[in-house]
């Protein structure tokens, strides 16, 4: 049952990335994973994050063996699981902040073995059905996401794929290709988790990626600080902080809550 | 003994895409697909440069002291009354088992590839002193990741990597066995991608490296192939090898793919036992393993219902780990191959058993192998053969051992 008030999937996605246009500024897309530091916690550290004016929500479903994510995140997804966090706690999850009237779009990010675990097909009926708006799954390149992104198509989900400094122009064509609702630009060649700098060839990145695509581009790894949200205006069409939401989620929601609100004030 | 080219054997798979039937491929961040590519064409051109070749052939024979000989195990077959028993003697290779043949290879490539550091995980260690020797060897510098649980059970290993010069990294996340290891060494790859090589060390991860790994222990089964038909007179009737990761097995197992009446069987670590929750039989319980993606590939992977990866017992480091390689799966799936399992008990009457009957002391993870032997032996003619593949030897594991047997030796 999705809200009748609130635009679906790709087209809900899309909006978000006009609207911040519209305002000049980029889109603020806050991780955060499910079950961390505990169930209501997180549910609370979203809804605040959604009254704090954030744009759309990158989900996330823990699993045991994160290869691409840094201590940060390792320590909070495994005290997810420990807190007995499921896939379907996270389905239950997005229903449940819909219901709380949260209309920014969510995007699931799981590593491909629980929604494989779970049923593809099964995975993305209900992930769309509690509200959700497409999937991010890092270790699933667009060579290996048939079945997934045929799916995703046929539901309107969004399905996104990476691309990294390292990705030459053959793949940066086939994300340009595969993707749907953006493309997840890594901003380093390492894992999640915040940098004091920047990288300085940033605009060069981009740059290069730009030149052979329109697909909204999204940034996303070491991007913790207010600074550092300023840089993206113009630069990207949106951006995703992870693990310093998650560090701040040990002094409570209301660090979350500020530090969300400070992150998203800095664009204006 | 003919030295061919035998990374060259023309196989049905991999197929382009490093699919074995539905299992393989290459479920890994995008940071590093581009360095996939880059070590699959590396690796195409090297097999294809006979000065690459005659180098790793002449490191075999010089340095890793190739070829290893095929023993007929006399008193064994006499004790168990049936098939005669023959030994791949891996465990007389340089650093003590099958793992230099892969490391050598790999670690040629990366000098050839001009990246002067590589990485490794490692679990009983092996891996580990191989990828250090190899490295000490040709002058790389050389880091490996090791989980702390593996680091306590293993200690002579991590005392020898250091002192072949190597930096070994001790793992504190998950289960902080082999399974964390390869997590700890992939961030680390997707974080200097550009300047390391990834020495991975069993016939499992993202493409090329089921297939590579395979080529280059395929060197066991390419001599045991020819050696066998000269001591025994005949082809095996059976070839046993341990199967964690499973590069020794398929190494093995390899160069009798097209001998029909050969049989293939891969024996896994049965732990306490495989209807306990403390194993490593992903072929063997099949309530809590089934296909699955871990570490780049799809593969059996034992994992609770929600896709979370579950942590796995054996005596043996080597074994302890959670999925196997994808093309064990497709020879499962095909019935070319068959996979058994043996307990943490059996394998230390194995272990026991072939040290005093034959003076060899095996790793515990070859001991697995040579308790399928004993099982399976007495049920077969005394005309027919096995050939049991000896991965590594047993000094390694001396504590464990002692610890296990304490008050009974």
């Amino acid at each position: 049952m999705t809200a009748p008030t609130r635009t679906f999937g790709l087209e809900a996605i899309s909006q978000m990335f006009q609207q911040a246009e519209t305002e000049n500024r980029a889109a603020f897309l806050p991780y955060f994973p499910i079950g961390y530091p505990d169930y209501d916690a997180s549910i609370e550290a979203i809804a605040a994050m959604a009254d704090a004016g954030v744009d759309g929500f990158e989900i996330g479903i823990s699993f045991s063996d994160p290869l691409a994510d840094g201590p940060a995140i390792q320590v909070a997804t495994q005290k997810a699981l420990e807190n007995g966090t499921t896939v379907r706690t996270c389905l239950q999850a997005v229903r449940a902040l819909r219901e709380r009237g949260i209309t920014q779009p969510m995007l699931m990010m799981s590593y491909a073995n629980p929604l494989v675990a779970y049923g593809t097909e099964q995975f993305v009926l209900d992930a769309k059905a509690a509200g959700a708006d497409g999937l991010i799954v890092p270790d699933l390149p667009p060579e290996e996401a048939g079945y997934f992104a045929d799916v995703c198509a046929r539901e309107h989900m969004a399905l996104v794929f990476f691309l990294a400094p390292t990705s030459n122009d053959a793949r940066i064509k086939l994300a340009a290709e595969k993707a749907t609702g953006f493309i997840y630009v890594v901003s380093l060649t390492g894992i999640t988790g915040e940098r004091r700098d920047l990288s300085t060839d940033l605009s060069q990145i981009m740059a290069n990626i730009r030149r052979l695509t329109d697909t909204p581009l999204v940034l996303g790894f070491g991007i913790s600080t207010p600074e550092h949200a300023r840089m993206m205006n113009g630069l990207v069409n949106g951006f995703i902080v992870g693990s310093a939401l998650v560090r701040a989620a040990n002094q409570g929601t209301d660090a979350v809550s500020k530090l969300a609100q400070d992150l998203r004030n800095s664009l204006d | 003994m003919t030295m061919a080219n035998y990374l060259k054997q023309g196989a049905a798979v991999p197929d382009e895409r490093g699919y074995y039937g539905e299992f393989g491929g290459r479920f890994v961040p995008e940071t590093i697909i581009p360095a996939l590519d880059e070590l699959k064409a590396a690796y195409e051109q090297a097999v294809d440069d006979p000065a690459f070749v005659q180098e790793l052939m002449h490191l075999q024979r010089t340095y890793t002291g190739r070829p290893t000989p095929v023993t007929y195990a006399k008193r064994l077959t006499e004790h168990l009354g049936g098939a005669k028993i023959y030994l791949k003697r891996e465990d007389l290779a340089h650093t003590g088992a099958h793992k230099i043949n892969n490391a050598l290879g790999q670690a040629l490539l990366a000098k050839r590839m001009g990246k002067q550091r590589v990485i490794a995980e490692t679990g009983a260690g092996q891996h580990g002193v191989a990828s250090a020797t190899a490295a000490a060897l040709l002058g790389l510098d050389c880091h490996v990741y090791m989980g702390e649980v593996d680091i306590a059970r293993q200690q002579p290993n991590v005392f020898r990597m250091r002192l072949l010069g190597a930096e070994v990294i001790p793992v504190s996340s998950g289960s902080r066995t082999l399974k964390d290891a390869i997590n700890e060494a992939m961030r680390d790859w997707v974080t200097n991608v550009r300047s390391t090589f990834y020495l991975l060390g069993s016939a499992l991860g993202p493409h090329p490296y089921p297939k590579m790994v395979r080529d280059f222990q395929s060197v066991i089964g390419h001599e045991a192939r020819e050696q066998i038909q000269e001591e025994a007179g005949q082809l095996p009737d059976v070839c046993i090898a341990c199967v964690g990761g499973g590069s020794n097995a398929i190494g093995l197992f390899h160069a009798f793919r097209d001998d029909e009446n050969v049989d293939f069987i891969g024996v896994e670590a049965g732990g306490l036992g495989v209807d306990t929750d403390k194993h490593a039989a992903r072929f063997g319980d099949l309530s809590i393993s089934r296909p699955g993606i871990l570490h780049g590939t799809r593969s059996y992977v034992m994992q609770n219902e929600d896709g979370q990866i579950m942590e796995t017992h054996s005596i043996s480091a080597g074994l302890d780990y959670p999925s196997v390689g994808p093309e064990h799966a497709y020879l499962r799936s095909l019935e070319r191959a068959y996979y058994t399992s043996a307990t943490d008990e059996e394998t230390l009457e194995a272990f026991q058993a072939l040290s005093q009957l034959e003076g060899i002391i095996p790793a515990l993870e070859s001991s697995h192998a040579v308790a399928e032997v004993i099982k399976r032996a007495p049920t077969m003619s005394k005309d027919s053969v096995i050939l049991v593949n000896l991965s590594g030897r047993g000094d390694k594991d001396l504590d464990t051992v002692i610890k296990a047997l304490e008050g009974s030796l």
